[in-house]
């Protein structure tokens, strides 16, 4: 098991020098400086500006600099809010985004597996035609148009929930933007779901179960559910990774301090550091959440975890 | 009984052609499709959404940048020929959703068809060559497919500004890894058939062998995934538009007007519903007809 993890972070590695390296020198080939603004500055000051952000350094020292940097953790200052690093930025943002995309994965894994399990329980019913017509919908319907219809109806005609700010995360003012983060995650898992427990209860193993006289509750909770869930721990990785970038269109609907709003700030300001900074971090992330994904997964599926050794 | 059934079938079998014509996978499948209401409803519907983006533009008496100031976010009438009413600064929404559909469709085409052309030679390079040659390419695609991909195409759009070429090619430079993972494991199994042997022994060139004799067999698994790629790639495209870091006026596209649509969607909640509803239609059409092929194709459901 210890050499599955190892080997899996030493595939992770590379991943993230790329996006380290793509990240910077995107950003040095971009038109326009740091310190372009409206008026031009003195030779003498724009020599010690770039003095003092090394920008004076050749390129490849630059880069072993900003590298080493990062992985003390700093991004260096953002320039468009000027009291700030990005360091302190993404602490302030990455709670409030890490609570809201959390609660969507954790809303969508459950509510997803149980609407998958009642259609394949309810194979070609009605029951199954409904929730897998809701469920394309929902895969369907991009989280912009139905986080401001959510707003529309939920907060503007009924005035239950309030449209939006974060309000230091009451229970309230998570409702909306976690429900219009994860509907498309519930439609996707649920789809998965009742194709994998279709052909779970398809097997032999649960012939026997009910040949014994198991009650269909049982059997699912027992024997088919565990079985059933590996398409959707696989699945786990890549919705993650969706959620954090839904996370950006949610937050800036519904004007939630976090990370997202920094970003989308960040692009529409060409805030470089911040924008990378952000990149980076989230690429880290994303990385780390596959990880723990595939060693679960290998914890879950021991075929898997033999092959690897 | 059992030996009953057994004649029944025999005798049945008789009655059957007794030589069995060569019909392709792609025919059943198609059989198969038309017998699926729904992907049926969505083709007809899809068709028609792509004959009204075209043609109904010329029906209409506005332009898209034309400002009307006399009807400013007005609802939906037909005295004053805004079949979808106004948005906040007076221009028609029936115009604007019509040409957004444009955009937002051929973006999907032209990205879906650069994810096309790479994927697939990408993917069956690796497949027919295998060995080293397929694990390093692969593993490429596996480093490429960690990348926080949506977040690399702000980026670009940051640091170049705002080209709907450029969103084009973004866009269809990421979404070809899923073509030819799936490529690259359909020709695993089609590179050990006879006819590939046949070729090889009659001295076909490997180039000749991958272009003419293993993609053209891929066919039927790639066009389920590009009409499951059409609504991916529309849906990102939207995602940036609406950011406001996609298409630029005076263009439109169905994101860049559910965007203005959701800022104004107290006092003219048309202006979001309209262009909301013609996305959701076009995608849930898509995911339908992908689903539908997809099942079709599946052996196990023959």
């Amino acid at each position: 098991m210890l050499k599955f993890i190892i080997k899996r972070i030493g595939g992770a590695i590379p991943t993230l020098l790329i996006l380290i390296t793509v990240t910077f020198f995107l950003i040095r080939v971009a038109p326009g400086g740091p310190f372009d603004s409206e008026k031009d500055l003195p030779p003498e000051i724009q020599q010690k500006l770039e003095a003092k952000y090394h920008l004076d350094e050749p390129l490849h020292q630059q880069y072993f600099r900003y590298l080493g940097n990062i992985i003390q953790g700093d991004f260096g200052p953002s320039f468009q809010y000027k009291d700030f690093t990005v360091t302190e930025l993404i602490a302030q943002g990455f709670p409030i985004s890490l609570t809201i995309g959390g609660l969507a994965l954790v809303f969508a894994f459950f509510v997803g597996i149980s609407i998958g399990t009642v259609a394949a329980v309810k194979q070609n019913s009605w029951v199954d035609y409904l929730l897998m017509s809701s469920a394309m919908t929902g895969v369907s319907i991009p989280n912009f148009v139905a986080a401001p219809l959510l707003i529309l109806l939920f907060a503007i005609n009924f005035d239950v929930f309030p449209a939006g700010g974060w309000g230091d995360g009451k229970f309230e003012y998570l409702v909306l933007p976690v429900f219009a983060l994860s509907l498309r995650y519930i439609a996707y898992i649920a789809r998965l779901m009742r194709g994998s427990m279709i052909e779970v209860l398809a097997s032999d193993y649960i012939r026997t179960a009910k040949a014994k006289g198991l009650s269909m509750t049982q059997i699912i909770l027992k024997h088919a559910l565990k079985p059933s869930l590996m398409p959707i721990i696989s699945y786990l990785g890549p919705a993650a990774a969706g959620i954090t970038t839904g996370s950006v269109v949610i937050e800036k609907i519904f004007g939630v301090p976090g990370l997202g709003r920094y970003f989308v700030l960040g692009a529409l300001n060409r805030d470089y550091t911040l924008v990378m900074g952000v990149v980076i971090f989230i690429g880290v992330m994303v990385v780390l959440f596959n990880l723990i994904v595939d060693i679960l997964y290998a914890w879950l599926d021991p075929k898997l975890r033999v092959q690897s050794q | 009984m059992m030996f009953g059934k057994k004649s029944l079938l025999l005798g049945l079998a008789k009655t059957l052609p007794n030589e069995t014509q060569g019909k392709s996978l792609m025919f059943y499948a198609l059989q198969r499709l038309r017998k699926n209401k729904l992907a049926v409803t969505s083709f007809v519907v899809l068709v028609l959404m792509v004959l009204a983006v075209l043609i109904l533009p010329f029906f209409s008496p506005y332009e898209i940048e034309f400002i009307d100031w006399e009807y400013m976010s007005i609802p939906p009438n037909s005295e004053t020929q805004h079949y979808f009413g106004t948005d906040a600064l007076g221009r028609d929404l029936f115009a604007r959703t019509l040409h957004g559909g444009r955009i937002s469709l051929l973006v999907g085409i032209v990205a879906t068809a650069v994810s096309l052309i790479i994927g697939v030679t990408y993917g069956a390079i690796a497949g027919y060559f295998g060995g080293k040659v397929d694990s390093v390419m692969m593993r490429i695609v596996d480093i490429l497919y960690a990348l926080p991909f949506m977040f690399l195409v702000i980026m670009l759009m940051v640091v170049f500004g705002r080209n709907i070429f450029l969103i084009f090619a973004a866009i269809g430079g990421y979404i070809w890894l899923d073509m030819a993972r799936i490529v690259r494991g359909q020709t695993l199994t089609l590179k050990n058939k006879e006819f590939i042997e046949s070729a090889v022994a009659i001295g076909a060139s490997t180039p000749a062998i991958i272009f003419r004799h293993i993609i053209p067999n891929l066919l039927g698994i790639v066009v389920v995934y590009v009409t499951l790629t059409v609504p991916q790639v529309i849906l990102v495209e939207s995602f940036l538009s609406f950011l406001g870091l996609g298409v630029q006026e005076p263009y439109t596209s169905w994101g860049a007007l559910v965007n203005e649509g959701a800022q104004d969607m107290e006092i003219a909640p048309w202006s979001l519903i309209f262009p909301a509803s013609f996305l959701a239609v076009t995608l849930f059409c898509f995911n339908f007809i992908g689903d539908g092929l997809r099942d079709a194709l599946d052996p196990r459901e023959r």
